[in-house]
């Protein structure tokens, strides 16, 4: 990754233009022709450093509902369990965290109801507890990595 | 439903903007006009899709239009959820020194879950190690609650699954047509 990487990095998590002609803007910017930097940018994501290029949406507005779940997994069946719960369509993501609480997935759903019958569904599954920990209020989303 | 903002205006996606949240989930193409190719398959105009996609992004449906980095390949490998028990009366200032700090990215307001989870707010800090996640969260501790804060510091240790929403059209978004 060079200086140019690192310039382009920073400025598309500034947010992507919506004009006719983004990349030819934002080379502008970056001083660079539009096809030099279509094809930085197709490196930066087949390099794997750049994983997904387009919108992140507001699940809420979209009319869908997201809930945050930890489980309390003996080391054991730690594994077993992982893949149970990932085989779940409505689980979004899942990692694993030092602490006694040491599955952390999110729960992408249609409604409370939807959402409460994944939660027995997984507890059904793995025989644990699921303790859901739904959002209450957001603060803050401002992920950026300065490179 | 939690509104981020209750000032921003109301939208309701119609059918045409469903079949947009859809193609551009997916990723845009890297060609000079994507916005065009995303046109042509819907049938519709670029100056539509474009201001489509702004209307989106201006009443918070589209939260960021951009790029998401890798950030374990960027060096960013100590990842932290850290956890506070804040009381509700202060919860909310906090929350907001915690989001002015710059090293908090994401801070929510959840439910205790008691006895067996005393915390009431989260946040997500990526470091590029641990002991520089740590130094900073005692000094959000330090500086905000006066080391009064009980908190916890969960590293993450591996990720599963990890991919983007699925959409669904169909879904019920308001008064339509049930």
């Amino acid at each position: 990754m060079d200086d140019l990487d690192r310039h382009i990095i920073n400025r598309l998590q500034d947010g992507f233009p919506v004009c006719k002609q983004p990349f030819a803007e934002i080379g502008g910017e970056l001083n660079l022709d539009e096809n030099a930097l279509i094809k930085c940018i197709e490196t930066l994501l087949k390099n794997g450093i750049l994983s997904r290029f387009g919108p992140m949406y507001n699940m809420e507005r979209l009319g869908g509902i997201y809930s945050l779940a930890a489980m309390k997994v003996p080391d054991d069946v730690f594994d077993e369990t992982a893949a149970r719960v990932n085989a779940f369509p409505e689980v979004a993501h899942n990692y694993e965290r030092e602490h006694e609480f040491n599955m952390w997935f999110v729960i992408a759903a249609d409604n409370t109801g939807e959402l409460q019958r994944v939660i027995d569904e997984i507890e059904n599954h793995t025989g644990l507890q699921v303790y859901n920990m739904p959002k209450l209020k957001e603060y803050f989303v401002g992920l950026k990595f300065h490179v | 439903m939690v509104m981020n903002n209750p000032k921003m205006p109301e939208y309701r996606p119609d059918a045409v903007d469903w079949q947009l949240i859809d193609i551009i989930a997916g990723g845009i193409a890297f060609v000079k006009r994507p916005y065009l190719d995303i046109a042509e398959k819907l049938g519709i105009t670029e100056k539509e899709v474009l201001d489509r996609i702004r209307i989106m992004r201006i009443c918070g449906l589209i939260k960021r239009f951009g790029v998401v980095v890798n950030h374990r390949e960027l060096g960013y490998t100590a990842n932290a959820m850290v956890v506070w028990n804040i009381p509700d009366e202060h919860v909310r200032e906090f929350a907001q020194q915690l989001a002015a700090s710059e090293t908090v990215n994401l801070c929510y307001r959840r439910p205790r879950i008691l006895p067996h989870w005393p915390y009431n707010l989260f946040c997500m800090i990526h470091g590029k190690d641990r002991q520089t996640v740590i130094d900073q969260v005692h000094r959000l501790a330090n500086d905000y609650t006066h080391g009064n804060a009980r908190y916890d510091i969960l590293f993450s240790k591996r990720r599963f699954k990890q991919r983007g929403m699925h959409y669904h059209p169909c879904r019920k978004t308001g008064d339509d047509d049930s």
